[in-house]
């Protein structure tokens, strides 16, 4: 198994971040999930994405929905509002605030129920809509706060604690997204912490909604024989797509690379996605190789990791509203009650 | 002069030497869905307000684009009375699917026009007939059959004008009005019209039975419907995110605020100071609301019963989270699809519950096209100052049909944010406070908006339970805290809800409490019990949820209280039934559930038929009677149109 990362810069970690401050001030709330949970792994790597990456935490907002993996955003950057909505819905929550105050970084953890099951039609409203918010989902493929009945992206012929063999097709949540036209599509593995923060600071940069697909084993109820998202069982398939590297739009590094072995996207505020190819030459610009590429996984039943799809200059949800600068919420009255002629040109209009 | 059959005394009653009643009669027209008769009867009905009669005008129509039938109801009333009149006066037949009907239902005398194909004469001979040829009126003014189509509409507006006294030069105002000021279509309007004016010049018998004449009632006032309204309220009431989902009948309310924003909400750089979004479905349109209130917009949505229901679920979670939000209901005929294009007062109970567990809400039930206006901005000030979804309770009657109204008038009251954190203040605070803490004991606690630049700013918000410092928490005390301070919200709530209307009449007996469009026929029904039968009532205008005070001293100072309302069990009384405790036995329902407004005749008649009821002379018919009303209150059930009328009284 090839490294999946792509080593930048020093590779030296940071204790203190541009904002003069410490992974500490992006922690959160002790974590109630089960020892060894990928979902606590996660959020680890959230901390640590949103600390090297100097958001200030005052200025995030995190939602959810129900399950377990809604209840992680307690679980990290305290300083930052939060909110856990109902199962399935935390897209309609997250769009409204982003529209109440689109300066805010959105960041929503869902699971594959909340998503793939309840959640469905409002995840796919929202990635059509490309409102800008990087979307987690927590995928175990089974229910872990209902006690481990199926999900809808358990793989075929995955099996139960109890013994049931799933025999109906996973839904594949990067598919879905990249078929909707979702910017940023990607997958991770909760066991790749390094790949995994790559994708989240990539994600962070991104001026659009960016679905990230996690495999994040569920050790309680899916880590068995025969289970295909446990962790023994995805470190066995995971296939990268290519090597992830990540610069920063304030880092001036160059990356020395042979001609053209690597791909480089830049992101809206100037960052750059340094993509260096493995086994193929993967276009992730591409709706329609990264389709294939996707049902190919499926059918070898590899668990397929990388960035899936990029297309970052899409316009986003807010640009398309054409609304002000200022956040809506907070436009003085001066702004949103229109003059007292505007009344009375609208009254006659109307004798 | 055309061939019509009439009645000798029909004919007599109609003709010149009686004295005719002027401007107060009820025009109904009746025209296939799509065949573009609102334009012709929003014409007609424009020229009679701007020959100063008070008129209204009331749709009836379809859940079709084209080709069923449809009706429109003109009311002009001198004495200002437009709530819907059940009889009809002046009926216009241009559909043959319900023609037969259409005649049949008349009351003996009314005047009726058809289509000639129709040949309605032959139906009846107490009605007095005008038949127009109306596709060969309309066969030279188009090359256009589409065009033609429309043009026949138009002509009956120029024979209804000439048989009643319309100016013509009112109804090309009228019509400069209807098409914006669009030359060419407003040129071939007035062709068909005066086509119409020469063929009832020429051919028809004239009639003096009603006539409109110019009066001064309507001098400066507008005319819009209930949506519209609430659309111009909104907007003049900062509201700042709005989402919706298509619904009969509050999908124009939203689109209203789309054309209204546009036209005052862009700023010089072509950038807007509001967002609107068509969601996907209604639980992802009060999803949206809520995340908005909770990031500081004054936020909105509008829907109809099928929307509610599927908004439980989040109303529940902004009543247990306290996020504002203010929610239309536009109310059409349920359970389930119901009748989609009808009115009804039937989401009482729905609004004021909504969702599981304990809940209650904040309701305004606005009764007039200014009202609307007006609780469109109370709606958003109470959301944010009691951080909880306030719903407000319309209906189709006052949503989509077109009223007369009073200019609404420029808010100068300061709007109300509500009890919001700044980062300053936590400073002073030294970043000590509870998000769910009530410092200042009425049940409304403090909040913070994201993005707040504090360290001590953030909380967590959830549907789960939490303490006053927004912890997860399973506690009994800490629930039973939180659902108590809830209540105590609810309470603080009636010092801040618009008050009732309470008209008390010296020496009055019987008292009504009302909301919403019932209003318009029971004023008038007041009228007529004490024109006619010399009783003065007293009146109860509920405006508002949760109940005040002023309802109980209502229901305690009189002997009988009707509640009427437009469902079929009394929602509301059975509320006000809880309410006021002993005096409950007083209370009686009038319930109209038809799909069609109200009208003041069904009251009276109603009211007529209870008291008759209660008082049969002996003391023991009353005590018993009131017996029954505590148990089982005396509903009576009224039914459209005179002959379907039926009535139970159980």
């Amino acid at each position: 198994m090839a490294e999946s990362t792509l080593k930048i810069g020093t590779g030296e970690a940071i204790k203190e971040n541009r904002l003069g401050l410490k992974p500490a001030d992006y922690q959160g709330g002790k974590s109630t999930l089960c020892a060894a949970c990928g979902h606590d792994a996660v959020s680890n790597q959230i901390v640590r994405a949103f600390f090297e990456m100097s958001v200030k935490a005052e200025k995030v907002a995190k939602f959810s929905g129900i399950g377990c993996s809604s209840k992680t955003p307690a679980y990290f950057l305290q300083r930052s509002h939060g909110f856990n909505s109902v199962h399935g819905r935390m897209p309609a929550v997250a769009t409204g605030a982003m529209l109440a105050n689109h300066t805010l970084k959105a960041i929503g953890v869902s699971g594959d129920g909340d998503t793939a099951s309840i959640g469905l039609g409002q995840f796919m409203h929202m990635v059509r809509r490309n409102v800008p918010i990087i979307y987690i989902i927590e995928n175990n493929g089974v229910y872990g706060l209902t006690k481990g009945q199926f999900s809808a992206t358990a793989d075929e012929g995955s099996k139960l604690k109890t013994g049931v063999i799933n025999e109906m097709p996973p839904m594949d949540l990067c598919g879905l997204a990249v078929e909707l036209g979702c910017g940023f599509v990607a997958r991770g593995f909760a066991g790749d912490p390094k790949q995994m923060v790559n994708i989240l600071k990539a994600a962070i940069a991104h001026d659009g909604m960016s679905v990230i697909d996690v495999i994040s084993p569920c050790v309680t109820f899916n880590n068995h024989e025969g289970s295909t998202k446990g962790y023994t069982y995805s470190k066995e398939h995971q296939e990268l797509l290519h090597q992830i590297g990540f610069v920063p739009e304030y880092e001036e590094i160059t990356v020395d690379y042979e001609p053209g072995t690597v791909r480089e996207v830049t992101l809206h505020d100037g960052s750059r996605i340094v993509l260096k190819k493995l086994e193929e030459d993967y276009d992730p610009s591409d709706p329609v190789q990264a389709l294939q590429r996707l049902h190919r996984a499926t059918e070898a039943g590899e668990m397929l990791t990388g960035l899936v799809h990029l297309r970052p200059e899409k316009k986003n949800f807010i640009q398309m509203l054409n609304v002000v600068d200022e956040p809506l919420g907070q436009l003085p009255l001066s702004r949103t009650r229109p003059s007292r002629e505007a009344l009375e040109k609208i009254m006659q209009d109307l004798m | 002069m055309s061939e019509t059959l009439i009645a000798p005394d029909v004919v007599e009653a109609v003709s010149a030497g009686s004295e005719p009643i002027i401007n107060d009669l009820t025009i109904h027209v009746a025209t296939v869905n799509g065949s573009g008769s609102q334009s012709s009867n929003n014409v007609l009905m424009r020229s009679i307000f701007q020959m100063g009669v008070p008129v209204s005008g009331k749709n009836m129509f379809p859940s079709n684009i084209a080709g069923l039938p449809t009706w429109f109801t003109i009311r002009a009333n001198k004495d200002g009375w437009i709530g819907r009149k059940k009889e009809v006066d002046l009926m216009v037949c241009m559909n043959a699917q319900t023609a037969r009907e259409d005649v049949e239902a008349l009351s003996a005398g009314a005047l009726c026009i058809y289509d000639a194909p129709l040949n309605c004469k032959g139906i009846r001979n107490d009605v007095v007939f005008f038949e127009v040829p109306f596709a060969k009126l309309a066969a030279d003014l188009s090359e256009d059959s589409k065009l033609r189509k429309l043009l026949t509409n138009m002509v009956y507006v120029g024979i209804v004008a000439e048989l009643l006294g319309i100016d013509r030069e009112e109804i090309v105002a009228a019509l400069g009005k209807q098409f914006k000021g669009k030359q060419k279509a407003i040129n071939a309007n007035v062709a068909a019209i005066d086509k119409g004016i020469a063929y009832a010049k020429e051919s028809l018998p004239s009639q003096n039975k009603w006539r409109v004449e110019r009066m001064n009632a309507t001098q400066g006032k507008i005319i819009i419907d209930g949506n519209a309204a609430a659309a111009i309220g909104s907007v003049f009431g900062g509201v700042t995110v709005v989402t919706w989902y298509p619904i009969t009948p509050s999908s124009s309310l939203c689109e209203s605020i789309i054309d209204y924003a546009k036209q005052t909400r862009i700023e010089e750089d072509g950038r807007a100071t509001f967002a609107v979004v068509q969601a996907e479905d209604e639980l992802a349109a009060v999803g949206m609301v809520l995340g908005a209130g909770w990031a500081g917009a004054r936020s909105m949505t509008s829907t109809a019963g099928p929307g509610i229901s599927l908004m439980a679920e989040f109303v529940g979670l902004g009543y247990f989270a306290e996020l504002p939000g203010v929610i239309w209901d536009i109310q059409r005929v349920g359970p389930s699809t119901g009748l989609p294009t009808r009115t009804a007062q039937g989401d009482v109970n729905q609004v004021a519950y909504l969702s599981h567990g304990d809940t209650q809400h904040i309701v305004l039930i606005p009764s007039s096209v200014a009202e609307c206006f007006d609780f469109a901005i109370e709606a958003l000030d109470l959301a944010e100052e009691f951080q909880t979804p306030v719903f407000v309770l319309s209906d189709l009657d006052l949503g989509m049909n077109n009223w007369m109204s009073d200019p609404f008038e420029y808010p100068t009251k300061p709007i109300k944010r509500g009890k919001v954190l700044t980062a300053e203040k936590l400073t002073e605070l030294q970043g000590k406070w509870g998000r769910y803490d009530d410092i200042d004991g009425d049940g409304v606690p403090w909040r913070t908006l994201p993005g707040t630049d504090h360290p001590f700013a953030s909380y967590f918000t959830r549907g789960s339970g939490h303490d006053a410092q927004a912890r997860y928490s399973e506690r009994p005390q800490d629930y039973k805290d939180t659902v108590d301070r809830l209540a105590k919200k609810y309470e603080t709530a009636k010092l801040f809800v618009p008050k009732p209307v309470v008209d008390i009449r010296e020496g009055a007996r019987i008292g009504f409490i009302a909301f919403g469009t019932t209003t318009w026929a029971l004023e008038e029904s007041r009228d007529q019990l004490r024109r006619e039968h010399g009783v003065e009532t007293s009146y109860f205008r509920l405006r508002a949820l949760p109940f005040t005070q002023e309802l109980n001293d209502f229901v305690a100072s009189h002997d009988r209280i009707y509640v009427v309302e437009q469902n079929r069990d009394g929602q509301m009384a059975d509320m006000i039934r809880l309410e006021v405790g002993e005096d409950q036995h007083k209370l009686r329902k009038i319930l109209h559930y038809t799909g069609l407004p109200c009208d003041a005749r069904t009251i009276t008649d109603a009211i007529l038929e209870m008291e008759a009821s209660a008082a049969e002379g002996s003391p023991l018919m009353l005590v018993r009677a009131e017996v029954r009303v505590a148990t089982i209150p005396t509903s009576v059930v009224s039914g459209f149109a005179g002959a379907r009328e039926t009535r139970a009284e159980d």
